[in-house]
């Protein structure tokens, strides 16, 4: 049930209180997201989108970096 | 999809459990607390290809799997209730309690509703002034925040037909009283990902410090989880106990400041039972008393019998990894995900559903 899946923002939408939204890109399906909890959030960007609400912008530095870790930490 | 398929590709799975496999000189017990992650584990083939001595307990963290039989009584109770719009994550639907489940009471006529967010429960409230909109909340600490932005918008909308059913459950008093029971084997965890999204990691700190056992916040696809397996099967080797991020794209130390806010401002921990561990203190999350006047047991009154794990199914013992699907004696018999005896098996994410869709259902049980 914990299942969140990274979406591209394409664009943001109107603010009206709590109802921060944004459209969201999950490959070929775009979805009205609820950008709430990620008000740093910019268009370009990547949430990590669970339930309706993204609850993380994702770190594409980190994101690239974990792949190099392990032949990293292998040859250490 | 990008940040998906590049944590899939084929040669750097086989490459890491090469590397694995080099490292692992003795047999290392581990447990995935998320049942995402054992989804994940078994989809993908992982627990077969990982070296014979590493074997991973699949833990509690299945919120459809560990709310109490109790709780969906009362969900089924408030569903029959006549002009009531019950809304649940699909999940739940089958999930038997004492006498059926929302399915089969759907079907006898009552309005229940599959949604996808509890924001889409709160635009049915807005749809329907003359009903009143239940939202069934069961989940993490994942899937709190949206509920309590759900329950804010309803007090923005100044809305008086949204009420929550709550049932939201916490992971690290689930972890401890694993850690605490006298059958617990489980020498390192990882940790659930967007649970720690939320939350930041400082919980877990104390754990390891307190236990003396590697934790290791982990991600979902098959490169996350063989990083999170190596990182604690390395500790593991070095006589180390250390907090570690394996999922840094997506979780900060100190988690998501907007929502952890949000949660504080509509909940409060509170004592919660747990299917297979029993009633924990400070396990659960409940309405906080600026939001009381949204719970659904307050607003109908409904009588629901407490009851124990008890019958024929085996999940709280699967569940607390004691014993694996295969070896009770109703799998993929008497118990199947069109005919399931229990939660473990009716959640894709279940133990015991991911061992038969995955596993074929094949009875291969331990010696």
């Amino acid at each position: 049930m914990c299942l969140a899946i990274p979406g591209q923002i394409i664009s943001l939408g109107e603010t009206a209180g709590s109802c921060l939204s944004g459209k969201v890109r999950f490959g070929a399906i775009i979805k009205e997201v609820n950008l709430f909890c990620t008000p740093e959030a910019v268009p370009g960007d990547y949430v990590i989108v669970h339930a309706g609400l993204a609850i993380a912008v994702l770190d594409q530095e980190e994101a690239v970096a974990v792949l190099d870790t392990f032949a990293e930490m292998a040859s250490s | 999809m990008r940040f998906v398929d590049e944590f899939r590709n084929g040669a750097e799975v086989q490459r890491r459990l090469a590397d694995i496999q080099q490292l692992t000189h003795r047999p290392c017990t581990l447990m995935e607390v998320c049942g995402g992650q054992t989804h994940a584990l078994l989809r993908y083939g992982i627990d077969r290809l990982l070296p014979n001595n590493i074997e991973l307990i699949h833990g509690p963290g299945c919120p459809v799997c560990v709310t109490a039989i109790e709780s969906i009584d009362k969900a089924l109770a408030l569903a029959a209730l006549p002009g009531i719009i019950f809304c649940s994550f699909g999940d739940m639907l089958r999930v038997p309690g004492s006498s059926g489940d929302l399915l089969t009471l759907k079907a006898t006529g009552a309005d229940i509703r599959m949604v996808y967010s509890p924001l889409d429960a709160v635009k049915l409230a807005a749809l329907h002034p003359d009903r009143e909109v239940i939202f069934f909340a069961v989940g993490f600490e994942t899937t709190a925040p949206a509920v309590a932005l759900a329950a804010v918008q309803a007090q923005e909308q100044k809305l008086t037909n949204f009420f929550l059913l709550v049932a939201h459950v916490r992971v690290p008093p689930a972890i401890e009283a694993l850690l605490k029971a006298d059958y617990n084997r489980v020498e390192a965890f990882l940790a659930a990902g967007h649970v720690c999204t939320i939350m930041g990691h400082g919980e877990y700190e104390t754990l390891v410090q307190r236990y003396r056992v590697p934790v290791v916040v982990t991600g979902f696809e098959p490169l996350d989880l063989l990083n999170g397996i190596y990182r604690c099967v390395r500790q593991l080797h070095e006589g180390r106990h250390e907090l570690e991020n394996e999922y840094r794209r997506s979780v900060r130390p100190e988690g998501n400041a907007v929502a952890r806010r949000l949660l504080e401002a509509v909940f409060v921990t509170v004592e919660r039972d747990w299917r297979g561990l029993g009633r924990l203190p400070e396990s659960g999350l409940g309405l906080s008393p600026a939001f009381q006047s949204l719970d659904a047991e307050n607003r109908f009154e409904i009588r629901v019998a407490r009851v124990g794990d008890g019958g024929v199914c085996l999940s709280g013992k699967v569940l607390t990894g004691q014993i694996k699907p295969p070896d009770c004696p109703a799998f993929a018999a008497r118990c199947t995900p069109e005919h399931p005896l229990g939660a473990t098996m009716v959640s894709t994410e279940g133990a015991c559903a991911a061992y038969y869709h995955y596993q074929g259902g094949q009875v291969n049980r331990c010696q």
